[in-house]
């Protein structure tokens, strides 16, 4: 139990048709204050027309890992080992021009906070002409009617007229819209969406989730949602993997990780949602303390000083790192409580708080 | 937009009679605060030894003896509609457009500011595109090799390129040259660009290098700030997860956005320089505004010095309006505004 690999859980079945398989990956960048390890041996894979979401707190390395697929770290601060094989091919070393390429066209993202993420000097009409032609040798006016056609396609209302507006004349909702009309220009297999709807109105992210769910069914993409929002990764993903410290914690199905989940910080993370089925007066449960530093990593399970059930093991969760290891079923736990225990206190103790 | 570039071109006139009313106010307050009389000032304008009867006359024609809204208001008109003016000879017609009449010259100021404004139009333009490439290439590559050698070399030479003085970086690179290589030719030897374009060039190209290497290294500093600033930008991360090469990412993305507050300083340097790089031009004898300023406030010849002020703060208020109809251009976020 004390090896500091982290296996992906289970065997085969899900990896063989992957298109994107991601195993051991290390992001580690270089600063004056040491060596931050922000992604540190993680694994995972994705399928065609699967979508998984990755769920963890800021800082726990969900968008670096995210980066590091896309290619979008420069050389010279990141050290990325480890293997990410996109549709066959290794993307961890390849030429830099060979990834750019792949870049919108194979694999395509969506930001955050799509006001800062659309250059505001270009027309929404133009950014996603220049995606499209970049990858596409045809003409301007045929790349303009492809614009016009995917900004109809994600429920731009007056495509033809809202095709030559800037971004800042767009609503915060139809400016994530347009941003998603411009990763999937080049019908993308890989879409990779980094909190694409923490920025918007409660409104409006369902709408977008729901463009999402919609677009993949059409296109048959691979879809990676990161973020930091249980709600959204309940709506839309089929996989879940819980990120804490750089690693997976908990990878599993979401029907696993929802209703039988088994790790101490899965259960934080649900027991600090908020729904809207519970009498306003009871009390969040929130995960005490705060994210380590990823530069000095808590010894032996990195959750060890915020978990409440840690006492219950005794010295190996401060000395030894606990892999991720097949619970049942691909359910893939990294905590050193006994299975068998960790499903009596989810059963026991959590689940009826929650409920 | 009609209406945005109406209200800055109304902004753009007043802006202007409000310097001449002010630089007006100046020249007519200094001389009085010193001690000068209206006699005492008229005695510039006539002949030697005078007697007080013919001294009074000339301040009384001057328009001396009025209060100093009137003789504004004269000079005023004399812009618009040209006025007569009594010299110790006689009489002479400053025609409008009448910036103001040498006395010292015994001619109006309007053709010597026409003859001189190309030599300094010449040096300002030449400077301005050398110093801009110069400039935002060199503040490009550092901002994109931040902490390198070359990063920190230039930016080293900009600090020193904005420390020396023109006087100083002019008299040693004439010296150097002109005088001891004789690469280019020795001060004061300016050619007009009609007359031989070859030699315009070579003549200007001391002076066009003195100036840039002032200019170039406050624009360097400035571009690699604004690079540094807009490459961490959310779509430069965009623009770069759409698979763009880099060179555009750079170019397309980043220094477009840099771009901005580049132009409007460069409005108002060139503005100011079009008044004349009076230091550029006394150094290399350059026969350009800057020059005459100088040599009409050693002479106490006032009227030239007003107009080539007057002349700068149209060029200042000019570039700065077309700085503002750029902005609406380059950026399209202040149009709908």
């Amino acid at each position: 139990m004390s090896t500091e690999t982290a296996q992906s859980p289970g065997s085969a079945p899900r990896t063989s048709s992957s298109y994107l398989d991601v195993r051991d990956l290390q992001v580690h960048f270089s600063t004056d204050d040491g060596l931050v390890k922000s992604v540190d041996g993680l694994s995972f894979h994705l399928g065609r027309g699967q979508t998984l979401g990755i769920v963890g707190e800021s800082g726990s390395g969900k968008s670096v890992s995210s980066m590091a697929v896309m290619g979008l770290h420069t050389a010279s601060n990141a050290h990325i080992s480890g293997s990410i094989m996109l549709d066959g091919q290794e993307l961890v070393g390849a030429d830099e021009e060979a990834v750019r390429r792949l870049r919108g066209k194979k694999m395509a993202m969506i930001f955050q906070d799509p006001l800062s993420a659309m250059h505001p000097f270009y027309t929404v009409g133009n950014q996603i002409i220049e995606a499209y032609r970049i990858h596409n040798h045809v003409s301007k006016k045929a790349a303009r009617q492809h614009a016009i056609d995917m900004l109809e396609r994600v429920g731009i209302p007056e495509p033809n007229q809202r095709v030559d507006a800037y971004p800042h004349q767009f609503s915060g909702g139809m400016r994530q819209r347009a941003m998603i009309a411009m990763s999937l220009s080049c019908d993308p297999d890989l879409l990779i969406a980094d909190e694409p709807t923490t920025a918007l109105d409660v409104t409006v992210q369902a709408q977008i989730l729901d463009l999402i769910r919609d677009l993949q069914k059409e296109f048959n993409s691979a879809v990676m949602i990161i973020t930091h929002d249980l709600g959204v990764v309940a709506e839309l993903a089929d996989d879940i993997l819980v990120m804490y410290a750089g690693r997976a914690v908990e990878y599993g199905t979401a029907e696993q990780v929802f209703n039988n989940p088994e790790h101490p910080y899965t259960w934080g993370l649900l027991g600090s949602m908020p729904r809207f089925d519970k009498a306003p007066t009871d009390r969040l449960l929130p995960i005490k303390g705060t994210p380590p530093s990823l530069i000095r990593v808590p010894p032996g399970c990195p959750f060890n000083p915020r978990c409440d059930y840690q006492p219950r093991v005794g010295s190996a969760c401060v000395t030894d790192r606990p892999a991720l290891v097949d619970a049942g079923g691909e359910h893939g736990v990294a905590c050193h409580i006994p299975s068998t225990e960790r499903q009596e206190i989810w059963s026991q103790e959590i689940s009826p708080r929650l409920a | 937009m009609v209406s945005y570039i109406i209200r800055r071109l109304l902004a753009a006139v007043g802006l202007v009679i409000v310097i001449s009313m002010i630089t007006f106010a100046i020249f007519y307050l200094i001389p009085r605060l010193a001690g000068a009389t209206p006699e005492s000032m008229a005695a510039r304008y006539v002949g030697r030894s005078p007697n007080p009867g013919q001294l009074h006359a000339a301040a009384q024609s001057l328009g001396f003896y009025d209060p100093i809204h009137v003789q504004y208001w004269d000079w005023l008109k004399g812009v618009v509609a040209g006025k007569d003016v009594v010299t110790g000879t006689g009489t002479d017609h400053c025609p409008a457009p009448c910036l103001g009449y040498s006395f010292i010259n015994s001619q109006p100021v309007l053709p010597e500011i026409l003859k001189r404004f190309p030599v300094t139009m010449s040096l300002a333009v030449g400077a301005a595109v050398i110093w801009l490439v110069m400039g935002i290439s060199i503040g490009v590559l550092s901002a994109l090799r931040r902490g390198s050698v070359f990063d920190r070399a230039a930016m080293t030479v900009a600090l020193a390129g904005v420390s020396l003085p023109v006087f100083w970086t002019g008299l040693v690179s004439l010296a150097l040259f002109s005088y001891q290589l004789g690469w280019t030719p020795p001060g004061a030897s300016y050619v007009s660009l009609t007359d031989n374009p070859l030699k315009w060039m070579h003549g200007l190209l001391l002076p066009w290098i003195t100036l840039a290497l002032l200019f170039s290294a406050q624009y360097a500093r400035l571009t690699r700030a604004g690079m540094l600033e807009t490459m961490g930008e959310d779509y430069i991360r965009t623009a770069r997860a759409k698979g763009l090469p880099e060179r555009r990412v750079v170019v397309k993305h980043g220094l477009r956005a840099a771009l901005t507050p580049i132009v409007t300083i460069f409005g108002l340097d060139f503005g100011l320089l079009i008044g004349g790089a009076v230091l550029t031009e006394t150094v290399f004898g350059l026969p350009g505004l800057g020059q005459l300023a100088i040599k009409s406030t050693l002479s106490d010849d006032l009227p030239p010095v007003l107009a080539v002020v007057l002349v700068t703060s149209i060029f200042v208020a000019l570039c700065n309006l077309v700085v503002d109809l750029m902005y609406a251009v380059l950026d399209p976020r202040v149009r709908t505004r």
